[in-house]
């Protein structure tokens, strides 16, 4: 175990470094020159332009400056913007939102994608599976934010069954909708999976052989099957992730909860391009620790992961 | 999303990729929904493609001939499908827009497809040193959740056109396809008919393309289809974020950003184009998910 978990966090490190390099580069070699973009449709004069340049050691060798960022990087320093606040300082009061929302959407999309795929599994083939598989299939059609303003007017300011907008309710009430639209549009892939791991392990031995032992249909399918399916299941759920932060980033700009998903939300249509990378970069960080985190609990529940 | 829904295909094809291209053909062309997403689908790239044959059927044909005293009507008279805030008819302008929104769904996916082929290709059938430099490569591009790599990167870019949207996307979609083709390669690469192949003396290059690709492309091509939907959805994502295509280009996803402002007054502007939007990718997922059923042997009969 100990040394599965070694040789996983060596590859992360890996993978981060190659990460942080690729963002690193993206926003530092690209055409474009924020100093004078700073300036807006004045030119900045020479002097100016040469004393920001010096303070954002943007006038040293790439790589120094790649390593500079990494340093700051492992001591928690996101960088700051042009207003010289720090990224990070402004993201830490958002996160506990973030997270909240995260959290119960992942729950959200979890319960009901279990449950989706164990029924569609089960009923193979017929009404109910055809009805789930497009049912989901068309949820994933829509784009977050087209389903975030949509429910946000027919349910909260028309109907009135939810707070329209901020986190002034508290959870669960001011994050049920928010989360249910950032839980719907991943719920496809969740339930194909399970769907697809239910009829597998229908077929299996085991199950064959608890039937013909006589145990009733409830016990096996609620107890063996549905744990045997559920590990395929776990292991998208870091991959799930990723696009669960994607989607906080989305819905909370629509549904104005004040979570460090807004915060890049608003980075992004301020063109406040250190903010938009410091929290994508805080971001992408989470999802590669949890990535980390799921890998080795899915080793933990299905030893065979660890041998491959 | 294209990405999950990837990785849903993978697990639910990892059996033995082979099929003839003449079985699968028919195959397909008994399956209902093969054609009802082929028709869409056509009809589609055809609007794409000769936008201007279908722009007039519901008033102004012109999507830049907008009329500030026209803002905001509802549906009904003149403009069939209402205008938008600008006076602009929205049929018009969902009608020229298709073309924007295919382009990107295509480009990236057919950049995103060549490269997985040819990194897949080269990780799995060649193993050794290329295939591990692939895969630490692979990790670190899916070590993106992928609309947050996207954010970053066009955040940095200055021009915004189909084509640099459409890079951007295929840069973070490769390398689910790449596993892919990797995977169904290796399947096949110690095939008995490949060996043959191998006896016979055939270079590497003959032995690819006559032997191992037709035999491993299948999965990867199911999957790539799924793939335009995201991309496309993607796009409106990103364009809506204020990232993606600019005014003034026309696009769905522009056309579904500046209608969200004025949503509670007049909800037309978004619906029409978030339904066309809605139905070229279901179409496309649909495809995708058809072609999977019967590429995928287990599947058949």
């Amino acid at each position: 175990m100990t040394r599965y978990a070694v040789r996983r966090a060596v590859e992360l490190l890996i993978v981060f470094l190659g990460v942080t390099l690729i963002i690193y580069l993206m926003v530092f070699a690209l055409p474009g020159d924020p100093i004078r973009s700073l300036g807006g449709d004045r030119p900045l004069p020479d002097n100016v332009v040469a004393e920001l340049r010096s303070r954002y050691h943007l006038d040293e060798p790439v790589l120094q400056q790649y390593l500079r960022y990494i340093g700051g990087l492992f001591q928690g320093d996101l960088g700051t913007n042009f207003s010289g606040q720090s990224v990070a300082g402004r993201m830490e009061s958002r996160w506990p939102v973030t997270i909240t929302l995260a959290l119960t959407a992942w729950g959200i999309q979890v319960v009901l994608g279990v449950l989706l795929g164990l029924f569609a599994g089960l009923r193979r083939g017929r009404a109910g599976d055809r009805l789930v598989l497009a049912g989901t299939i068309l949820a994933t059609s829509i784009p977050v934010f087209v389903v975030a303003v949509t429910t946000q007017l027919v349910l909260g300011v028309r109907l009135g069954w939810f707070p329209v907008a901020g986190t002034s309710e508290g959870w669960p009430t001011a994050y049920l909708l928010p989360a249910v639209v950032i839980a719907v549009f991943g719920l496809a892939s969740v339930t194909r999976v399970m769907r697809g791991s239910v009829v597998d392990t229908l077929q299996s031995d085991f199950v064959r052989s608890l039937r013909a032992r006589g145990l009733r249909e409830r016990r096996v399918v609620g107890v063996h099957v549905l744990r045997n399916s559920a590990i395929p299941v776990l292991t998208l759920l870091a991959l799930d992730l990723g696009f669960l932060l994607g989607g906080t980033v989305v819905v909370e700009g629509v549904f104005n909860l004040p979570g460090v998903g807004q915060l890049l939300f608003q980075a992004i249509r301020a063109h406040e391009g250190p903010t938009v990378v410091g929290v994508s970069t805080a971001l992408i960080i989470i999802f590669l620790l949890t990535n980390l985190v799921v890998d080795l609990l899915s080793s933990v529940l299905d030893p065979r992961i660890r041998h491959e | 999303m294209s990405d999950t829904l990837a990785a849903a295909a993978v697990t639910e094809t990892d059996a033995d990729p082979v099929a003839a291209p003449r079985g699968v053909w028919r195959t397909l062309r008994r399956r209902p929904l093969f054609w009802v997403c082929a028709s869409v689908l056509g009809v589609l790239l055809l609007v794409a493609v000769r936008p201007s044959w279908f722009a007039g059927w519901f008033g102004q044909p012109d999507p830049r001939a907008c009329d500030l005293a026209d803002s905001a009507l509802r549906p009904g008279g003149e403009h069939v499908f209402g205008t938008d805030v600008q006076g602009c008819d929205v049929y018009a302008n969902v009608v020229h827009g298709t073309q924007a929104s295919l382009t990107v769904g295509v480009l990236a996916t057919a950049l995103a497809l060549a490269v997985a082929l040819v990194v897949g290709t080269a990780a799995g059938f060649y193993g050794g040193i290329a295939d591990r430099v692939i895969a630490r490569l692979t990790d670190v591009f899916l070590g993106f959740p992928f609309l947050l790599g996207a954010v970053v990167v066009l955040t940095s870019i200055g021009t915004r056109s189909p084509v640099t949207v459409a890079l951007v996307l295929a840069l973070f979609s490769w390398p689910t396809m790449a596993r892919l083709v990797r995977g169904s390669v290796r399947a096949v690469r110690d095939a008995p008919y490949v060996e043959a192949a191998r006896a016979m003396g055939l270079r590497d290059r003959r032995i690819l393309a006559r032997y191992v690709l037709p035999n491993s492309i299948g999965p990867v091509l199911a999957v790539a289809t799924t793939m335009v939907g995201g991309v496309i959805v993607s796009e409106s994502t990103l364009t809506f974020l204020g990232l993606g295509l600019r005014a003034p280009s026309i696009s769905w996803g522009l056309q579904l950003s500046s209608a969200q402002t004025f949503f509670q007054t007049s909800p037309h502007m978004l619906l029409f184009p978030a339904i066309f939007l809605t139905v070229t990718v279901l179409a496309v997922i649909t495809l995708g998910d058809v072609l999977r059923d019967v590429l995928d042997p287990k599947g058949r009969g």
